[in-house]
């Protein structure tokens, strides 16, 4: 496949959320809202793209026996200096996702593109993966969370739709609005490529 | 046994470089992390009670109380952080009180980490709005339906455990400020 074909891919046909049903609990747990869906999104995004890079380089001289564990710590590296420049330059983000961004971490949609692509690939390859992962990632956090946003508020990133008699569906912003919408989206996209 | 010696050697490698990147990283933010935390108690402070004009830490016992003083000097009253157990997690709550210990002029939810939607809801303006002004003489107690009494809090629809925590941090975080001050 071309490196355009390996990004795309991410978006759409694999989509890790939609289609792989990877990352999950950062899934149900950050879509409460679409500000939060872009944030965390972004920082998979950082941390996908270099954990990527630097498996790809390193990928010859890690014996199979400790990749997990190798991976594991890289990871585990660029997540926390998300986590320190998220506390350092972007404190009010930092207080919204908690202590979901330290657990990016254990977020299978990285060591699973680690393990199964950034290990095996080019290093060029490997980054248009990771883009076309994050990005895909990071679109599905934000549609699942401006859906909840909206029916469970009314509005989306401070900006009131929903007419003012609606009265909020309180249940979508709780953990099982989470599994009803992702649920409901997992569908729609296999119907989508059913008709394709 | 070559095998083996690869494995530890690419290990160590890998986890001691990762260490000093991370320790890098951290110690060039760790003054920014620092301020940050200084600056937002700063700015909730300076909300609770927008006449005040300087702010002095001070030890007192086991505690920090926040003195705070208007432009010409004048005591203005304390700010106080306590901390207590929510609906999901602990609660910080920083609260401002007048010169004498009489009244509240107001709380700020520092850090908490309730139900989105529903319990996160005491950091909403309308809720915390409720605090200022009211007395102190009598315990703080949480209503279901409109406040009558000053000393009542009406709890948010839905968040009643979250409303009593918080009115159970405050009414405790006044005895400790009071102990501390005595």
């Amino acid at each position: 496949m071309s490196k355009r074909a390996e990004f795309i891919k991410g978006l759409w046909s694999e989509h890790p959320i939609f289609r792989q049903l990877l990352g999950m609990c950062p899934t149900l747990a950050v879509s409460t809202s679409a500000q939060n869906g872009l944030f965390m999104g972004g920082a998979v995004v950082f941390v996908l793209f270099f954990s990527s890079l630097v498996v790809s380089l390193i990928k010859k001289f890690v014996p199979a026996q400790v990749r997990i564990a190798v991976y594991t710590v890289i990871i585990a590296t660029f997540v926390t200096i998300v986590d320190i420049v998220f506390k350092a330059y972007f404190p009010p983000m930092s207080r919204a996702l908690g202590p979901y961004l330290p657990l990016i971490i254990v977020n299978c949609i990285i060591l699973g593109r680690c393990e199964a692509f950034a290990s095996k690939h080019s290093v060029k390859k490997s980054l248009a993966d990771a883009l076309g992962m994050g990005l895909g990632f990071t679109w599905g956090l934000c549609a699942l969370g401006s859906i909840r946003e909206l029916l469970g508020t009314g509005s989306v990133l401070g900006f009131q739709i929903m007419p003012s008699g609606y009265d909020p569906l309180i249940i979508m912003i709780l953990p099982a609005g989470a599994f009803i919408v992702l649920g409901t989206m997992v569908a729609l996209m296999n119907r989508l490529e059913k008709i394709k | 046994m070559k095998d083996n010696l690869k494995i530890i050697g690419v290990l160590t490698g890998v986890c001691m470089l990762c260490g000093f990147v991370l320790a890098f990283v951290f110690s060039s933010a760790k003054d920014r992390i620092e301020q940050n935390q200084k600056d937002y108690i700063r700015r909730a402070i300076y909300n609770l009670a927008p006449q005040a004009e300087s702010v002095k830490e001070e030890q007192k016992k086991d505690s920090l109380v926040y003195f705070l003083s208007d432009s010409s000097g004048n005591d203005l009253g304390y700010a106080f952080l306590c901390e207590g157990l929510g609906y999901q997690g602990p609660i910080k709550i920083l609260f401002a009180a007048d010169k004498k210990l009489k009244t509240i002029l107001g709380i700020e939810i520092i850090e908490s980490n309730e139900t989105p939607g529903l319990g996160a809801k005491i950091n909403e303006p309308e809720f915390k709005i409720m605090f200022s002004g009211v007395p102190v003489s009598r315990r703080l107690e949480v209503v279901k339906t409109a406040a009558e009494k000053k000393n009542e809090i009406q709890a948010i629809t839905s968040a009643t455990v979250s409303s009593k925590a918080v009115v159970r941090i405050v009414n405790a975080g006044i005895d400790k400020l009071k102990e501390v001050l005595e």
